[in-house]
């Protein structure tokens, strides 16, 4: 049992709160910049990102290389421009993959 | 022919047999592995949709009430007074084992946080921050227990993908094959077998014969020794 961090990264305005609750804010400018930050991160001791779906619509490989991944868990949140629905795209692309088809 | 090329002997045919043994096994295991997998799969998918929905939802609230208090104040204003966080979040992480499936537990604890979230000064904030750092302390116990459940349907899904490939597999390619192969190896034994007792009845026939021949020269010497007998006796 270790300690671990919370991430997360995403525009200014969307990710800004985060860090009155404690958690380490990355605002980055671009899908680019957050593909970095995104890297560097998960070779640090970080176990849930936090990523803003605006950037996450760019860099779905990134994303996906992590996904069967224990560590970190990236998880994609509403930016500020409001929930693109990737994030939940996304539970049904795990739902497709495990059963084969969309049952819910 | 099987699709697989097998020497007919009956070592082979028991080293085939045990493996069949051994697949058919695995197969209702792994079959088994797949359905419980599946269940746990479905309630972990059901709770990551119904989180994914209220957080999505808490988010979009914290976010207009940041939007409103970055209305208010200047954005100089806004960043210090959030750069210094009064509390510091860690993580524990345990993992749980699902069907010998590793997933987190995340546990997590925050140092120092008092009984309000805010931490600057209220004399040069407004009170729409207040509220905005509100809904976001609100939201944020459920995003925690979100990043578990997603992560765990994410591992799942990756676990039961190959299990059922796997199971697929063994049901489909492995196990007919090797019915094949049993098969034709049995079979061919069974010809092997025939053609040899058809050997060894010629060569009894054949080696019968000869006796037989032999043993009528003799008699017939012995007739001749004799005095030149009339007539054969016997055959």
């Amino acid at each position: 049992m270790s300690e671990y961090k919370i991430a997360a990264i995403g525009d200014r305005d969307s990710v800004l709160g985060f860090r009155a609750l404690g958690l380490d804010v990355f605002p980055v400018e671009n899908a680019e910049e957050a593909k970095d930050s995104l890297r560097r991160l998960a070779k640090e001791n970080y176990a849930i990102i936090y990523l803003t779906e605006g950037f996450a619509r760019d860099m779905a490989p990134e994303i996906a290389r992590y996904e069967d991944e224990v560590t970190p868990a990236v998880i994609l949140i509403p930016g500020r421009e409001g929930s693109l629905g990737i994030g939940m795209a996304n539970v049904k692309n795990a739902v497709e993959r495990a059963v084969g088809a969309d049952i819910l | 022919m099987p699709a697989i090329n097998v020497n007919p002997t009956r070592m082979e045919l028991t080293r085939l047999k045990g493996r069949l043994r051994t697949a058919t096994r695995g197969h209702k295991l792994l079959k088994d592995k797949r359905d419980e997998l599946m269940k746990q799969f479905m309630d972990v998918v059901r709770e990551n949709r119904a989180l994914r929905k209220k957080v999505e939802e808490g988010l979009l609230r914290a976010n207009a009430a940041f939007a409103e208090a970055s209305a208010v104040m200047s954005p100089q204003m806004l960043e210090q007074a959030l750069m210094y966080p009064k509390e510091s979040v860690s993580l524990d992480m345990t993992f749980q084992n699902v069907m010998s499936v590793n997933v987190p537990v995340y546990d997590f604890h925050t140092r120092g946080g008092q009984e309000s979230a805010c931490p600057y000064g209220f004399a040069a904030t407004s009170g729409e921050l207040d509220d905005a750092v509100q809904a976001l302390s609100d939201v944020f116990q459920d995003m925690l227990k979100l990043a578990q459940a997603e992560k765990t349907s994410q591992l799942l899904a990756q676990e039961i993908e190959k299990t059922r490939r796997r199971v697929n597999a063994l049901e489909y390619v492995k196990i007919p094959q090797m019915e094949e192969a049993i098969k034709y190896i049995t079979m061919k034994l069974d010809e092997n077998e025939r053609s040899s007792t058809i050997r060894l009845m010629k060569v009894k026939s054949m080696i019968l014969n000869d006796a037989i021949r032999e043993r009528r020269e003799e008699d017939l010497e012995a007739v001749e020794a004799f005095g030149g007998g009339p007539k054969e006796e016997n055959s």
